[in-house]
């Protein structure tokens, strides 16, 4: 996995409350089982008009310098619904690197981890102004995974909080199957008491 | 009991514990250190939508399922539900997924209840109902309403296709341990009241946030009164509560629910296994990070007005207005009226409907078409009113039709179709035609769930036959029957 160290950049608003991964990405737009080409997607049912799918200029993503903002700050909640995980990767594949909100669903915050996009957790009050000062559309933020701190132009820092594991796996780019898988001998002695303890568990049928 | 190695199987833990921990200590391989576990993973299923791109992305790493025993497979999400789909799969869209599907499970070993199969059906109504799913079993799926199995007691969550990739591949998964919910549902519900009324009043009442991120047991005479299909609802629910996922404590009515199905354990297996299931209900004086309570004696049936599962009302309540919010709250219930194209102080009830829809995950088992049937039987569906019902699994479509519920519905006016996920969500597929309101039995009300500009209103399966025959908005206790 990409490594994610420090993101500086254009923060766009998109500041309500509950914003699905079906507004993300809706089903109709996921036809095919790959990984790419879901950039074009991102919000699709908000960014496009009509049948010709033509640009709504009202959508912020569609506004200059939000275009090319590699920071979003949305509302409450970001992420709730459908587990997919094409919503992680069209807004990957837009180009968004963090996600700043008062809370995320708990499927998608998973899913940001494991694809290089950092959510930030910050208290709604704090979002909130955020999201009016980036408005202006010259609200460059930068955002420290080593120091934990979402830093704006005026010197202004805020700090969040990412569990210890986390913070490694997307510092370093780690793989974490290779990291489990090392601990192959703790998983089979683990197995192995369970057969015995539950082997209902382990006698599945044909 | 045969325990072995160095660390108790079954923690003997003094301290009083939750059926979470209970679970979690009993799955933990090893503590990570900051709160994360290694966790065992005993049931894994996979489906169609979200299977390929998992087991590629397996395959093109070059590793295989650690257990692919422990590995169930379910065609139900892209496919079509017409009667025939079969014979003649019109859907170019959903073939890649259904054809990918099969040639991977294939490839990794993975067995698959395929569109022929007669334990075919949506994928957390399956799992129970064949007995894979089991009290005090973790199982997880690239499915946030995976939770769905919490009803039976098994400590089950929706997770990602990526992290999708290390459960197949190594039978664990990395987690904090969660925050603990306990959500006491008090009374008994009234005739015409079901899980689904009282999961939407919580909603209602906390937000669709108001879970934040624990697990959650369902606890209180109203959840011990339901049957194990309305717990198997109310967890479903948990994840629009932003639940992490919900869990009730498996008691007799759910061992003898278990029990006689194909992959449960039987005879002197089955005793062992159920006096474990019956030591896992939280101990009195377990600690809960939060406690929510609803009486529920009182309750009506719920509707949802909204976009969120959130904006959900008693059915003789009026639509709010946005001027009693303030700020940022008031901005989403406008945008939400909007949407929804209602007046604020306008009484839901009687709100027009062009389509009726009973099934997903959430409502499509057995008892919730039992509850519909009873209230369309010898009527008819409001004319202009296209109403639909999908059955959860290919086995409760046999059971429903050997109890002649499909005949109640077909006279009605009702279409009567293959099991899948279906209308839950439009996926260019089935659709309501040019239906624009919808009143539902699924999960999500969200903008453009059921279609580009369809607006969803969520209720019970007897709320939603009740609105069908009525065309429009209706409380299912004035329509007799059930």
């Amino acid at each position: 996995m990409e490594p994610f160290l420090r993101i500086e950049g254009i923060a766009a608003p998109l500041h309500r409350p509950n914003i699905d991964t079906d507004a993300i990405i809706p089903s109709r737009e996921i036809t095919s089982p790959e990984r790419e080409g879901y950039g074009e997607k991102l919000f699709a049912p908000w960014r496009y008009l009509g049948p010709d799918r033509r640009e709504n200029p009202d959508f912020v993503l569609n506004r200059a310098p939000f275009r090319a903002a590699p920071i979003l700050i949305a509302g409450d909640n970001f992420g709730c619904g459908s587990s997919r995980e094409m919503a992680v990767w069209a807004l990957r594949q837009f180009g968004i690197r963090v996600v700043v909100a008062p809370s995320f669903g708990a499927i998608f915050r998973s899913n940001c981890l494991r694809n290089g996009i950092l959510p930030v957790v910050l208290p709604a009050a704090t979002v909130a102004a955020l999201a009016g000062r980036a408005e202006a559309g010259d609200l460059v933020l930068a955002v420290d995974l080593g120091r934990c701190l979402v830093t704006t132009p005026d010197g202004s820092a805020h700090e969040f909080a990412v569990e210890a594991r986390e913070r490694e796996m997307m510092l370093e780019g780690l793989d974490d199957i290779d990291l489990t898988l090392s601990r192959a001998g703790e998983i089979e002695a683990f197995q192995a008491r369970d057969r015995v303890a539950r082997p209902w568990i382990w006698s599945v049928a044909p | 009991m045969g325990v072995r190695g160095t660390k108790p199987h079954f923690a003997a833990n003094m301290a009083p514990r939750t059926i979470v921990d209970k679970i979690w200590d009993g799955h933990e391989i090893a503590d990570l250190g900051g709160g994360q576990s290694l966790l065992h993973v005993d049931r894994i299923f996979l489906h169609e939508r979200m299977g390929p791109a998992l087991l590629a992305g397996l395959a093109q790493a070059g590793r295989a399922p650690a257990h692919p025993g422990l590995v169930f497979g379910v065609i139900d999400h892209a496919v079509e539900t017409l009667p025939g789909r079969l014979e003649r799969s019109r859907q170019p869209g959903a073939n890649v997924f259904v054809t990918g599907f099969r040639a991977s499970t294939k490839a990794a070993g993975i067995r698959l209840f395929d569109l022929d199969d007669p334990r075919q059906g949506i994928v957390h109504v399956v799992s129970p109902e064949q007995g894979i799913a089991l009290p005090g079993c973790t199982l997880v799926c690239p499915d946030s309403h995976t939770g769905t199995v919490g009803g039976i007691g098994a400590l089950a969550w929706g997770i990602g296709s990526t992290e999708g990739e290390h459960a197949v591949a190594t039978q664990t998964l990395v987690r904090a341990r969660p925050k603990r919910m306990r959500v006491e549902l008090a009374g008994r519900l009234a005739p015409g009241v079901s899980a689904k009324d009282l999961v939407l009043a919580l909603i209602g009442r906390f937000g669709a946030a108001g879970g934040d991120g624990h697990a959650i047991e369902f606890a209180g005479e109203a959840v011990r009164s339901l049957p194990v299909e309305g717990r198997l609802t109310l967890c479903n629910m948990a994840v629009e509560f932003g639940a992490w996922t919900g869990i009730v404590a498996p008691d007799e009515a759910t061992l003898a629910w278990i029990a006689g199905r194909p992959y449960a354990p039987t005879g002197a297996m089955f005793e062992r296994a159920a006096s474990h299931w019956r030591s896992l209900a939280s101990d009195d004086g377990a600690r809960w990070d939060a406690t929510r309570s609803i009486d529920c004696a009182a309750l009506a049936p719920q509707v949802t007005w909204g976009t969120s599962p959130e904006h959900a009302l008693a059915i003789d309540g009026v639509v709010p207005d946005p001027a009693h919010a303030g700020g940022a709250a008031a901005e989403a219930l406008e945008r939400a009226l909007a949407y929804m194209d209602l007046v604020p102080g306008a009484p839901i009830a009687g709100t027009p409907i062009d389509a009726a829809f009973i099934g997903s995950c959430t409502n499509s088992r057995l008892t919730d078409l039992r509850a519909a049937a009873a209230i369309v039987r010898g009527r008819k569906v409001a004319a202009g009113v296209k109403a639909i019902v999908v059955p959860g699994s290919s086995q409760v479509k046999r059971e429903a039709e050997a109890e002649g519920l499909d005949r109640d519905f077909r006279e009605a006016g009702f279409e009567w179709r293959e099991s899948g996920c279906s209308l839950c969500f439009f996926a260019g597929i089935d659709s309501f035609g040019s239906a624009r309101r919808v009143i539902t039995s699924t999960n999500r009300n969200f903008e453009g769930r059921q279609g580009p500009g369809v607006r969803s209103h969520l209720a019970s399966p007897a709320t939603v036959a009740a609105s069908a025959l009525a065309g429009c908005i209706a409380d299912p206790r004035r329509a007799g029957g059930g």
